[in-house]
């Protein structure tokens, strides 16, 4: 073998007992792993080629096939673990920057999984929601706190625009172009369904899409790609993207190759010519400049959207924040650094921006220390994964959160982390027709519903036993939250006392 | 063992009071002795009481009511007071020594009105400087506490059970149009005498029963406006939640009802008149912060009124009934009877819905 060969990181095993030769496997990978041999009668496999995307074990019929991890492997060591010496050699032979997809896989810590929940006992009554009335509605937008009466003393009822939602929960950017046509279309209809809002991502509105308008939250990026006036209106709010938890500091790249048929017509490119996004707005080279844009785009909208800007968190999260709250914007979306991505350069993925719950928590107390943290509603994601993360991110101090990663292991993925191959076999992260059609919309939605229908429940139950019967009782509710394992400044940060304090 | 304010302590409680619409006077008596029948809401560990109408002579100054751990942080709060208030007069608030109640800080009251070039200086008016000079005390100087800072009214509370706490205040010698009571049941405390109810600011006063779910996400609300919960407690933050909407925000107080124990959105939405649809559309969604959860019932008293209000799943009792010119609150009907045995129309207010009984302007 040459110098160049690195033994596959997954094996195929068959199990030739059940293994009918149907050759079903075959056909489902994209990748080319499976392949029938004609002489000797039997299914052969290339591992070299595989993912562990999953797709030939869920669909074999006979249950003959498992994906297992190679044990083949470099002798061991702590500080060159075989991820770091397989990078290396793959660099030594293409000279390139590693890519990698979803988020970032790294051992670093998840303060989700280290925060917990307070119930109620004795003292004042749990609430049972299958029996009491259990609120998740949420408003996104300013609450500036005016109040002017009519000359008879009424109340004018005047609010800054804002975007109502049945539970605090948005399916947050991915492009078309990134995701498939079917991804997208279960998207919009689940979140239709569901009284949420998805998001258009940096790739434009598919003009079968405008229909979802008032579920649809449209984004404007820094390549610029598919905005004109009736993409901005129509959404129910646009979205600047700054910035990607996954990549901050970096723009985007869709290959040429992706850049077909109707992805070409909604971004208004060429076929065929990748769509690379700058890693500043080229209009954007401060906070002033910022103001400017959120205003051209009220102005453009009439002042009836609201205007969300979109931020990746890093180190200075609770300054920039502070900033875009005095900029005019409505809505302050940050996403943490294990946000997935579509692709991303591996070293960026890995090691840029900081975890989400830090964030949040240092850029609400800010915008409250600073007195304004009405002027803005706060969005996070960057791995949010269950209702309990969701309940956890309400009472650190968020209005809402956005989920992606989730919405698409409901919709199929497997998170084998190749979107950037494009041969997504799921029919997710890929333009090839006939992987696209894999994914049935109607049931991609229908699942996309359930998923937070479910959650729904989940939210409430927690809720009901914290004797909350409305999630806005919830938001900053820090006292709600205890901290198990964390050192001195982790609660300090995150504004929590430690289990049994 | 942390004393109050440095933990938060959450408790349950009986409340009472009592109000004449036009205006007459009543001796404190009746209220500390209501609070006897309901004995074993409270465990000794805090009682209080708020009197409107109480000081005539001294009507158009603010009444400092102030704890004090000892006399070198009176005399160094009472040189504060200087740079920023005319001191009217001073005095020990006259109490009476009964075994029951032990362990008293310094009781002082003072009449002070605000000076005016201080006032120019910070550019606020009246009010909020008297406002922000209560919260500057309670957060810097320690050992020093404002418990009561409205005009023609006073709180009184210590620790022990509410119908000694009154006799210790020697309430009888006071006369008020309106009163309010309560009884603590603090479920750990070492007992402070800042920690028991009513809590007031200026002219409000709440008087809680209850333990709510929202508290910190009320607290860390309303404490961009200035405001600083040095307690920890429900009642502290409810009464800043009070004093932010009505005086500093205008709203009606049927209005402020609606934000802190807001209709669910089915009831918003079934209202049939589409004016009161906007109306309580517009205040859920503009203060979502400073909804209260958890049970809860609140006697807010005010300048000239009393508001009764439950959370909206009245977690909580509370009854109201009336007499002639009287109108009673309380917890159970029997403080209400041992008030007044021939009370009528005793009823529950359903939760969330505001009961506001104003005196006859001009009759107090």
């Amino acid at each position: 073998m040459s110098i160049r060969f690195i033994y596959p990181e997954f094996e195929v095993v068959r199990n030739e007992n059940r293994c009918i030769a149907c050759r079903v496997c075959e056909r489902q990978c994209a990748n080319e792993v499976h392949s029938y041999n004609e002489d000797k009668k039997v299914m052969i496999s290339d591992e070299t080629k595989c993912v562990n995307c999953q797709r030939c074990v869920s669909l074999c019929p006979t249950r003959a096939l498992k994906i297992v991890k190679s044990d083949c492997t470099l002798r061991e060591n702590a500080n060159w673990q075989n991820d770091t010496i397989k990078e290396i050699y793959k660099q030594a032979g293409s000279g390139g920057v590693l890519l990698s997809s979803m988020g970032n896989p790294k051992p670093l810590p998840v303060y989700w999984d280290k925060i917990l929940i307070n119930a109620s006992q004795v003292t004042n009554p749990p609430i049972d929601p299958l029996r009491e009335p259990m609120e998740t509605r949420v408003f996104l937008g300013k609450k500036n706190g005016k109040i002017e009466r009519d000359e008879n003393g009424n109340l004018k009822c005047d609010l800054p625009p804002q975007l109502e939602l049945s539970m605090p929960v948005m399916f947050s950017a991915m492009s078309y172009g990134s995701i498939s046509y079917n991804a997208h279309a279960s998207l919009a209809r689940a979140a239709t369904e569901l009284g949420i809002l998805y998001n258009t991502g940096e790739g434009g509105l598919h003009e079968d899409f405008y229909v979802y308008g008032p579920n649809t939250i449209v984004q404007v990026a820094s390549g610029r790609f598919g905005v004109h006036e009736d993409y901005l209106s129509a959404g129910a709010a646009i979205e600047i993207k700054m910035g990607q938890g996954a990549k901050p500091g970096i723009g985007g790249h869709l290959p040429g190759a992706k850049i077909v048929g109707d992805v070409s017509k909604t971004r208004m490119i060429p076929e065929g010519s990748d769509a690379i996004s700058p890693a500043p707005h080229h209009d954007i080279y401060s906070i002033e400049d910022l103001r400017q844009l959120v205003f051209s785009l009220k102005e453009a909208t009439e002042y009836k959207k609201p205007v969300i800007v979109k931020v990746a968190a890093v180190h200075n999260i609770a300054a920039i924040a502070s900033g875009i709250a005095r900029s005019g914007a409505d809505i302050i979306a940050i996403d943490g650094f294990r946000g997935g991505t579509g692709a991303a350069p591996t070293r960026i993925r890995d090691n840029v921006g900081i975890p989400i719950e830090l964030a949040l928590a240092s850029v609400d107390q800010r915008l409250r220390d600073e007195g304004i943290r009405n002027n803005v509603s706060l969005v996070v994601g960057g791995s949010i994964r269950s209702a309990s993360d969701v309940i956890k991110a309400i009472a650190l101090g968020a209005d809402a959160c956005y989920v992606a990663t989730a919405a698409l292991l409901a919709l199929g993925c497997h998170l084998c982390r190749t979107c950037q191959s494009g041969k997504c076999n799921w029919g997710i992260a890929t333009q090839r027709p006939d992987l696209v059609k894999r994914l049935n919309p109607d049931l991609g939605s229908e699942r996309l519903v359930n998923l937070m229908t479910a959650w729904r429940h989940e939210i409430m139950e927690l809720m009901g036993g914290m004797g909350i019967n409305s999630i806005e009782a919830l938001k900053g509710n820090r006292l709600m939250l205890r901290g198990v394992g964390l050192n001195e400044k982790e609660l300090e940060i995150l504004g929590i006392s430690h289990a049994g304090e | 063992m942390k004393r109050e304010g440095e933990v938060r302590i959450p408790s349950g409680c009986a409340i009472a009071a009592v109000i004449s619409k036009d205006g007459n006077r009543m001796s404190g008596q009746k209220i500390y002795e209501c609070m006897k029948p309901m004995h074993d809401r409270s465990n000794g560990l805090g009682g209080g009481f708020a009197g409107y109408g109480i000081y005539p002579e001294y009507k158009d100054l603010y009444a400092f009511h102030m704890f004090f751990d000892d006399r070198d942080t009176r005399k160094n709060c009472e040189l504060f007071l200087k740079e920023r208030f005319e001191i009217v007069k001073s005095e020990i608030i006259p109490t009476r020594k009964i075994p029951s109640i032990t362990n008293e800080p310094d009781i002082w009251r003072y009449f002070v009105t605000p000076l005016k070039s201080m006032m120019e200086k910070m550019q606020v008016d009246e009010k909020e400087f008297v406002a922000r000079s209560v919260m500057k005390i309670n957060t810097y100087m320690k050992g020093a506490y404002v418990f009561s800072s409205g005009k023609n009214m006073g709180a009184f509370k210590a620790v022990g059970f509410p119908e000694d706490v009154g006799v210790f205040y020697r309430l009888e010698e006071y006369e008020g149009y309106s009163w309010t009571a309560h009884g603590r049941y603090p479920t750990n405390t070492p007992g402070w005498w800042g920690g028991a109810h009513p809590f007031t600011l200026l002219d409000y006063s709440i008087v809680h029963n209850g333990e709510i779910s929202s508290y910190d996400a009320n607290r860390r609300f309303i404490e961009m406006f200035g405001y600083k919960c040095n307690l920890q407690t429900d009642t502290e933050v409810i009464t800043y939640i009070m004093d932010y909407l009505i005086r500093v925000k205008g709203l009606t107080l049927k209005e402020a009802a609606g934000v802190i124990a807001a209709p669910f959105w089915s009831t918003i939405e079934s209202k049939e008149d589409p004016a009161e649809r906007e109306r309580l559309t517009y205040l859920r969604t503009m203060f979502p912060s400073l909804l209260v959860t958890g049970p809860f019932s609140i006697v807010l008293g005010f300048d000239g009124g009393l508001m009764a209000l439950n959370d909206r799943l009245k977690l909580r009792s509370m009854v109201v009934g009336e007499k002639d010119d009287k109108v009673y609150i309380a917890s159970e009907e029997a403080a209400i009877r041992s008030m007044e045995p021939d009370a009528e129309n005793i009823w529950a207010p359903t939760g969330g819905e505001p009961v506001i009984i104003k005196v006859k302007e001009g009759a107090y």
